[in-house]
């Protein structure tokens, strides 16, 4: 407990020493750069009043956060529900591996930037084109660690389910499934921070209501203290979301 | 014809001749022990009597009828556990007793698999994980897990070596106590590199060669008394005249390979009378 308290402050250092650099720089060579003050002076009321709408762009940043939240829930639902399935017969079938393992090699470094686009000409709609590229971004993590848990599955395993002459049903639900559980866990929480990168490329593109639209659009309205409420509010839920999928990972470990 | 036939089995992994030439039988109701030292193919023998690894070249006949594929009358316990971690003792024991009687209800099934965990004295710990039992422990849960499909046949790899000595001559008197508990006389093939362990267990030990490509002795049997008791068995005439026996087959290949010469070996023979 003792020990958890001192690492807190030392964190809590930390951030004030970044803080310092922020204010100095934005004193010194970058005048464009709001100060921490500046930047908390005007985004009060966004803060105080997270929950607030005033305007279809104008609104309290957990409101803001609300929508982006939403919009990469239902992406990041698609990427596993398409991901965790195509992992397994990559796993399993070493003629699915050699024939698609390339193609996975060349389309998982590709920028969300990329396919919105095409998202946007497929779907002539903002909000499934930005799903498409959430869903299109954020599955490889997925992917990849699902075929290795079931490659990595031991062959003492393989041989309970032959000895024991499970059908395919049982095999898959008692063997391979908890087998893999833990690597695709680990798929799903980078899979989920991933999911989150793109959310902010996403929206500005589209130019729909959330973290990253708003920021765009203060951008283009030039205040840039919002700009800097967006970048720290991105920052914070994106670390909440991954400390989400640490606990529960840590849990199923456990069980 | 015998229950279990192997002709002219080969193995060969590439280039690597693991077995050759190896011709075995045993009949229904037998228990017989293959002892031999480690790495010299007895787990491959075992891997292709039961059906798991096909052979290279030869045949294996169950009861008249090739083996291709792990029969369903069959049982095995590995010398590792193979227990499924996330599963309860009583679940591991069930998933076996559920595909080998899917005619039962769920009630019998569960009623069936905690006879057997009973039987090898786990009746206290049905609900705990593998990750909470000893070694020990594990594999009584394994050897539950064998006996509660009631196979026509057990196949037994190694199954207690890797625990210390102690918990291996407890759980082989408790193997000995379910082989004669069991409805009906239990086959069981058995693979050790312990020559007491086959002794105490077995009615027949073939011994196998030193690879590479080894193959099988000819047959001791072991006509003493069941029940038996491993401390008595140190001091018996015919117990000490099977493991020399024994002991000259196992290391007749090595002391070949070290071309010591086969006097020396002859030598050694006469000193101990042949005849078990």
């Amino acid at each position: 407990m003792k020990k958890r308290l001192g690492n807190f402050a030392l964190a809590l250092v930390g951030v004030a020493l970044v803080g310092a650099l922020w204010a100095i720089t934005s004193a010194t060579i970058a005048p464009d750069l709001p100060s921490p003050l500046k930047t908390w002076e005007e985004s009060k009321i966004y803060v105080m009043q997270p929950w607030e709408k005033r305007g279809e762009m104008d609104q309290g940043i957990l409101r803001m956060a609300s929508y982006s939240l939403w919009r990469v829930a239902k992406g990041f639902l698609l990427a596993i529900l398409i991901g965790t399935p195509l992992g397994f017969i990559l796993g399993a079938s070493n003629l699915f591996y050699k024939m698609f393992d390339p193609t996975i090699q060349v389309l998982r470094p590709i920028s969300p930037l990329a396919w919105l686009p095409l998202g946007l000409i497929l779907f002539r709609q903002s909000e499934p084109a930005a799903l498409f590229t959430i869903a299109l971004c954020s599955m490889w993590p997925t992917v990849i660690n699902t075929m290795q848990g079931v490659r990595a599955i031991p062959q003492d395993y393989h041989n309970v389910a032959k000895v024991l002459r499970l059908s395919p049903w049982r095999r898959l639900t008692k063997i391979w499934i908890p087998a893999t559980l833990p690597f695709m866990f680990s798929g799903y929480r980078l899979s989920l921070g991933l999911a989150w990168l793109v959310i902010v490329a996403a929206e500005m593109l589209t130019g729909t209501p959330g973290v990253g639209g708003f920021l765009w659009q203060e951008y283009n309205s030039l205040i840039y203290s919002h700009i800097l409420l967006c970048i720290l509010t991105i920052g914070i839920v994106g670390f909440a979301l991954d400390r989400l999928m640490g606990v529960a990972e840590a849990r199923l470990r456990a069980a | 014809m015998a229950f279990l036939e192997v002709t002219d089995l080969a193995k060969s992994y590439g280039a690597r001749d693991v077995l050759s030439g190896v011709n075995f039988t045993m009949e229904e109701g037998e228990f017989v022990s293959i002892v031999g030292a480690s790495a010299s193919g007895k787990t491959t023998f075992l891997k292709i009597v039961s059906g798991l690894v096909p052979a290279t070249r030869g045949q294996v006949t169950m009861g008249g009828a090739a083996v291709t594929d792990f029969s369903p009358q069959a049982a095995i316990v590995f010398q590792n556990y193979s227990l499924l971690p996330w599963l309860s003792a009583l679940e591991n024991v069930r998933l076996a007793v559920e595909a080998a009687f899917p005619q039962y209800s769920r009630t019998q099934q569960n009623e069936q698999s905690e006879k057997y965990l009973k039987m090898v004295g786990l009746g206290g710990a049905i609900s705990k994980k593998p990750s909470q039992l000893s070694g020990g422990m594990r594999q009584r849960v394994a050897i539950a897990r064998a006996f509660a499909v009631e196979p026509r046949v057990m196949f037994l790899d190694e199954p207690f070596g890797a625990l210390d000595a102690l918990t291996r001559a407890t759980l082989q008197q408790e193997l000995a106590r379910m082989c004669s508990q069991a409805a009906r006389p239990v086959t069981a093939l058995m693979i050790t590199n312990n020559v007491d362990e086959a002794i105490l267990l077995s009615d027949r030990i073939l011994a196998l060669g030193r690879g590479p490509a080894a193959s099988l002795s000819p047959a001791v049997p072991v006509n003493l008394a069941k029940p038996r008791a491993a401390d008595l068995l140190m001091h018996d005439d015919q117990a000490i005249r099977i493991r020399n026996r024994l002991a000259e087959f196992l290391t007749a290949g090595a002391e070949s390979r070290k071309s010591l010469s086969r006097a020396a070996a002859s030598a050694l023979s006469k000193t101990v009378p042949l005849e078990a």
